[in-house]
């Protein structure tokens, strides 16, 4: 959160960016989108149009993409409202880039049940392959950032990456699936534990056993 | 119309009501940060809380809840001040310690209220968050670590001012209020930000560090800078007027007033004329009353008696101003009269033809307006507001003339007046559906000759007519017959041998050469470099008066301060000028002058009325509208007046907000 800055207003990000458009595939989309609130409430649609602006982007740049005020100045031309109410949205949710990421974007979870099951260890594998906090790689692949709960305590610790998340986390299932990244492979979603589907509990149910094979009763043991 | 109990006593309490304002009712104060009763409801500084059943239990923001049938709210308890303590302690947590050298300090609601509510010391040993300062223009200082985030400024902007520009970037402990890019607010209110923080994070810039709010002296004053005639408080300190506030008064301005309002004060000090002066070979020399006033007197015997002295009024003067010169050529025989100093000559023989009918609070209830050339926003930003607030409920709004940025949804018709003689039907057809209508009828609109074309319009629609002036001292003058049938050019012909300017700066002196010109104002301007004669006189803070605004609404001022050097109060120059001329003018003092003028005009003594003019005149028949509103009168919105022109702070609005881009791009 803290340290999350606008990307500076230069001649040089006026230059880059001035004048883009979505491409028209997004234009469709974009105005699927907009077609789904009612006539004149066209800026509701402002959240899934800044995102489909930051995939553009990110195709543009090959990364995760993010958000230069050219782009934001256009979405809100987009969807005629002004621009300071696109700008509170875009700052507000960090899942909007607000300065150039790398191609992978490493979300570190360090809330509390993560950071109990060894986020600090994650982290710390992170930084030894070079990751800085807000930082684009040297070699442009990868970008580290401590994000707040994303809600898959059970499975803590976790990461996600652009679009996917990576569970049940040790330092070295977390290298496995960053070298597979970098390789170009696309590594296995999801938990990393060997054996566990998605979030069912670790080593088998705990609770409502008699339940794993057949129904049950249970109101008698009320 | 439900009926609650506060603290044991039944209120009853109109529908639609909150808790927080059925406490109010009830007289008990409840602490606010964030809700304003003119804007809409945040709930966010959450210092409102107060205990009500039925409901969960546990403390509600009192602003945010409906108050229903049979709720019991107390606002007395031990668990709504030990819950305000609480909030109070979490908004002082990032909230520094820098009251002493802070300009809200004396007239903070924080400090206040941290009075009751505040602990003596803190308990929270964390790094205090710092803000980076913005910049918002050179109207509005900012000190951004003293924000509460109670957002006031950002609905301000938003709904009032119609301009969306302030926001609240980031989230949580990281929120910053900022405009975009940190531009400057460019708005005619945007000044009016500052008084709606109940922090010190949005002061003003040109008063900053300036004064203490306890040294002033609160004076009750109209401003003058348009003819809205809001009411101000004039704050002044010794012989300076150090800033100006508005004064709430819901049918006039709310509780908002311009940026020109505010801040063209500065200007009371600058270009001032504080000494008479003669013309000789050419120049303006100094000179003393006595020498001014046997040299008015030479002009004026050197004639017969009759049209052989006229005064032209200005826009800013008041009422007894008037009413004095009028007296002093009454009995030198004249009755060469005129106020509108630009040349306009519309007819004023029935003043509901040019007076603003709907009034102000009355317009927003208007559901079709038509504007004939009027760029609202600068000739009267505070109507502009109403005008905002009437589409918000469903008005329709068209304008013939440029196009200007309006705010609000408005179809404009082109500059072509001929538009009038067949309306569009969408024209036609919002005022056939509208219950109340209105046409207003601008500047722009007088100058291109529109004024009975208008009147026919307004009398086919249906509609109210309506005038808006730009003078403040407009409706008063015509009240007190500152009118000639031809305008100023009846003057000119008239070839008077002295020419009395009450401050009239907006004058075309090159028609009156043979006349002696004496200019009495206050500011070195454009009438005192065609005077022959300077008479220091006073500005509007200087002298108590009576102005009427544009909806014919009669309000009194207090004099603040005195005039600067040799200056007098007009109507005294008038009176010693009258012993000089020889003639009788029956008054000696001000109140046997507002007493006389009162006799003459009662409605001029109707304090807070608006005055009656009867019915409006049978709209003229087959009149056609031709001509062209090829701009606005008014080219610069901050330097509209001499006070303005004066000041360094609207010269600074000018060149920056104005004419900004302008300058940068001749920079690069």
């Amino acid at each position: 959160m803290a340290g999350r800055h606008i990307a500076p207003d230069t001649p040089e990000l006026r230059a880059r960016w001035g004048g883009w458009t979505f491409t028209d595939a997004n234009r469709e989309k974009a105005d699927w989108h907009i077609k789904k609130y009612p006539e004149g409430r066209q800026k509701s649609a402002v959240m899934p149009l800044l995102d489909l602006a930051q995939r553009q982007v990110g195709e543009e740049t090959d990364t995760q993409g993010w958000l230069p005020l050219p782009v934001i100045e256009y979405v809100a031309d987009y969807l005629d409202m002004p621009v300071i109410r696109v700008l509170e949205v875009a700052t507000f949710y960090m899942m909007y880039n607000l300065v150039p990421v790398g191609k992978f974007h490493v979300q570190v979870c360090g809330t509390t049940p993560c950071m109990l099951r060894g986020s600090d260890a994650i982290i710390e594998a992170c930084k030894a392959r070079g990751m800085r906090f807000g930082e684009v790689s040297a070699d442009g692949l990868w970008t580290l950032t401590e994000v707040e709960c994303m809600g898959n305590c059970a499975t803590a610790p976790m990461v996600q990456i652009n679009d996917g998340n990576y569970e049940d986390l040790t330092p070295e299932r977390l290298n496995a699936v960053l070298d597979a990244l970098a390789t170009g492979e696309q590594p296995k979603e999801g938990t990393q534990e060997p054996g566990r589907h998605t979030s069912e509990p670790a080593g088998g149910p705990t609770t409502l056993k008699e339940m794993v094979d057949a129904n049950h009763d249970y109101r008698s043991a009320w | 119309m439900p009926k609650v109990t506060v603290d044991g006593q039944e209120v009853v309490v109109p529908d639609g009501a909150t808790v927080l304002q059925a406490c109010e009712l009830a007289g008990k104060e409840i602490p606010r940060f964030c809700y304003h009763e003119r804007l809409s409801i945040a709930g966010n500084c959450r210092m409102c809380l107060v205990e009500v059943k039925p409901g969960p239990p546990k403390p509600q923001a009192s602003c945010a809840l409906p108050a229903t049938e049979g709720q019991e709210i107390r606002t007395d308890t031990p668990m709504v001040k030990t819950a305000r303590e609480g909030v109070m302690e979490f908004l002082l947590i990032n909230h520094p310690l820098d009251c002493p050298i802070c300009d809200q300090g004396g007239e903070c609601d924080l400090q206040d209220q941290a009075m009751a509510y505040g602990r003596g010391g803190t308990r929270y040993h964390e790094n205090k968050r710092a803000v980076t300062s913005k910049n918002m223009g050179p109207l509005i200082k900012t000190i951004m670590t003293r924000c509460i985030h109670c957002t006031r400024c950002v609905r301000f902007s938003e709904e009032i001012a119609g301009v969306d520009e302030i926001g609240a970037l980031y989230r949580g402990e990281d929120m910053q209020i900022t405009t975009y890019l940190e531009q400057a607010a460019k708005h005619e209110l945007s000044a009016n930000v500052i008084d709606l923080c109940p922090v010190g994070a949005l002061t003003s810039g040109p008063y900053a560090y300036e004064s203490r709010p306890w040294e002033l002296k609160k004076t009750l004053g109209i401003d003058v800078s348009d003819a809205v005639g809001a009411n101000i408080r004039i704050d002044s300190r010794g012989r300076e007027v150090l800033r100006v506030l508005p004064r709430i008064n819901d049918d006039v301005n709310e509780e908002w007033i311009s940026d020109k309002a505010r801040y063209q004060v500065d200007g009371l000090t600058r270009r001032r004329l504080d000494r008479v002066f003669i013309r000789r070979s050419g120049k303006l020399a100094e000179a003393s009353w006595d020498e001014a006033f046997k040299a008015i007197a030479k002009a004026h015997k050197s004639s017969g008696p009759g049209a052989s002295i006229a005064a032209i009024a200005g826009d800013m003067v008041d009422c007894e101003t008037m009413f004095a010169a009028k007296a002093l050529l009454k009995a030198s025989g004249s009755s060469l009269m005129e106020s509108r100093q630009t040349g306009m000559d519309y007819d004023v023989s029935n003043l509901a033809a040019v007076n603003f009918n709907s009034t102000f609070a009355g317009i927003e209830e208007a559901q079709a307006i038509l504007i004939i050339g009027s760029h609202v926003r600068w000739e009267a930003p505070l109507v502009n507001v109403r005008l905002r607030k009437a589409v918000k409920r469903g008005a329709k709004v068209f304008v013939v003339g440029p196009e200007w940025d309006t705010t609000y949804k408005a179809e404009f018709l082109g500059t072509d007046l001929s538009v009038l003689n067949k309306l569009p039907a969408s024209v036609t057809d919002a005022f056939k559906a509208a219950e109340k209508s209105a046409v207003i009828l601008g500047a722009a609109g007088f100058a291109a000759g529109a004024h009975e074309a208008a009147l026919g319009v307004a009398g086919k629609l249906k509609a109210e007519f309506n005038a808006l002036h730009t003078a403040a001292a407009r409706m008063g003058a015509l009240m007190l017959g500152f009118a000639q049938k031809g305008g100023i050019a009846d003057i000119v012909a008239a070839k008077p041998k002295v020419v009395l300017a009450l401050g009239a700066d907006e004058v075309d002196w090159s028609a009156f050469g043979d006349s002696l010109k004496v200019y009495s104002g206050h500011h070195g301007d454009k009438g005192a470099h065609a005077a022959d004669i300077v008479l220091p006189a006073s500005a509007y803070t200087e002298k108590a008066g009576t102005y009427v605004s544009t909806e014919g609404r009669v309000q009194m001022a207090d004099k603040a301060i005195f005039a600067p050097g040799d200056a007098r109060e007009d109507w005294t120059i008038l009176r010693a000028l009258a012993d000089a001329l020889g003639v009788n003018v029956g008054f000696d003092s001000f109140g046997e002058l507002r007493a006389a003028m009162v006799a003459e005009v009662p409605a001029l003594g109707d304090e807070g009325m608006i005055a009656d003019y009867g019915a409006l005149p049978a709209a003229p028949k087959g009149v056609k509208a031709a001509g062209e509103i090829a701009a606005y009168p008014i080219k610069d919105f901050y330097l509209t007046n001499p006070i303005a022109r004066a000041s360094t702070v609207m010269q600074q609005c000018s060149a920056e907000l104005l004419h900004g881009d302008a300058l940068k791009e001749a920079a690069e």
